[in-house]
């Protein structure tokens, strides 16, 4: 039997893993996209398909926590349009790489290789914060969430023409604000990612947006790259429409969930859990590049279970501690919206 | 009935757009609808447990 073009068993599997990274996303605000694309590999999908399907996927889930933070947070709709060109160009870039890298046979193992790099970097952040955060709990300092960085300040205080002006009412360079969408564009187009935990950080500190600002432009950011990503490859017809569905009918559940666990589960709780799962995602990857390098399905199948083993238990860890924060707390606790890609 | 293979990949394209769109909106406002409904009955149970 086949649904959405999917057999039982893959439709069950693309539900579930979709939901696991929906908690993922709504929790910690990112992941949403950077273990689709892997995932995909690992079963064995060309690497256009792959990447194609999961910026599909990444514009899916990217419409859903806009439409969540138009409501309670804050979106810089002119800044987003703004970057829009550099987004686009940078997409048609990256994707042009991983198609011109398909002809020559080697999409899957340079995609991979980079994926086992970014995993393992992404995950050693999260450890090193967790670790951090550990040593530093005591340390409370203020800070105002209307700030923004020194580098920040020293970029726009350059004035490059032609100058705009954001909806904060402080000016940027057209050229920054273009070049932070076409870099993040680039990486979006070559992984198949929403690229917000680049994006994100380089709105901050290289435009100079607010904190709170730059997460909801970094998710409509994330929007127009998953648009403009999906209709890219969807002109080479390399999207599978059913792996979205499937993805996406697990991912909002689980995001909705997943947001709603902020509200009893502390963060950095977990944090490390999350850290240790990238890592091993990574690990996963590389075992993936193995399967096909020494020609052993069985470095397959351990690859498989590895990436969805970890993120299984990191789902239930925050299930886990969510739990014992109700049963513990009932319902004193605040509602807080999540959110980046 | 439309065949959509026929149609030129930019229409396609775009059709790919606009499913993805009314699928995320649709799953959207219907995991809120059985949030508001399920959720205090959930959150209930996993007190009681």
């Amino acid at each position: 039997m086949e649904v959405l073009g999917l057999g039982l068993e893959l439709l069950v599997l693309f539900v579930g893993f979709g939901f696991m990274v929906g908690v993922f996303f709504g929790f910690f605000g990112m992941g949403g996209s950077f273990l689709v694309t892997p995932a995909l590999l690992i079963l064995g999908y060309p690497a256009p398909v792959a990447i194609g399907s999961s910026m599909a996927f990444v514009f899916g889930t990217a419409v859903i926590a806009t439409m969540k933070h138009h409501d309670v947070g804050s979106v810089d709709y002119k800044l987003g349009a703004l970057m829009f060109v550099g987004i686009a160009v940078g997409i048609e870039i990256g994707k042009y790489g991983v198609l011109a890298l398909d002809a020559l046979g080697q999409a899957e193992l340079v995609v991979g290789s980079v994926y086992i790099l970014l995993l393992a970097a992404i995950g050693v952040l999260f450890v090193r914060s967790a670790l951090q955060q550990d040593e530093e709990s005591d340390d409370e300092s203020e800070s105002d969430p209307d700030d923004i960085p020194e580098i920040a300040k020293t970029i726009k205080s350059y004035n490059i023409p032609p100058m705009v002006t954001l909806t904060d009412g402080s000016k940027a360079s057209m050229w920054t604000i273009t070049g932070v969408g076409g870099g993040v564009g680039v990486v979006s187009g070559f992984l198949g990612v929403g690229g917000g935990f680049i994006r994100m950080p380089a709105i901050y500190y290289l435009i100079g947006v607010p904190l709170a600002a730059a997460v909801g432009t970094s998710l409509f950011g994330a929007l127009m790259s998953g648009a403009v990503g999906a209709f890219s490859y969807g002109l080479d017809g390399v999207v599978n429409l059913g792996i979205v569905t499937a993805l996406l009918a697990g991912s909002a559940l689980g995001a909705r969930i997943g947001s709603a666990s902020t509200a009893y589960v502390d963060e950095s709780d977990v944090t490390i859990y999350f850290g240790i799962m990238l890592l091993l995602a990574s690990i996963a990857v590389a075992f993936g590049e193995l399967a096909s390098w020494l020609s052993m399905p069985i470095l397959d199948t351990v690859s498989f279970v590895l990436l969805l083993g970890s993120s299984a238990f990191v789902t239930v860890v925050i299930f886990y501690y969510g739990a014992q924060a109700i049963r513990e707390n009932g319902r004193t606790a605040t509602v807080s919206p999540g959110g980046n890609d | 009935m439309i065949d959509v293979i026929a149609l030129p990949d930019y229409v396609q394209a775009a059709i790919l757009i606009g499913v993805v769109l009314a699928e995320a909106v649709a799953l959207y406002a219907g995991y809120g609808a059985l949030e508001d409904v399920l959720a205090p009955a959930i959150i209930e149970t996993i007190e009681q447990v």
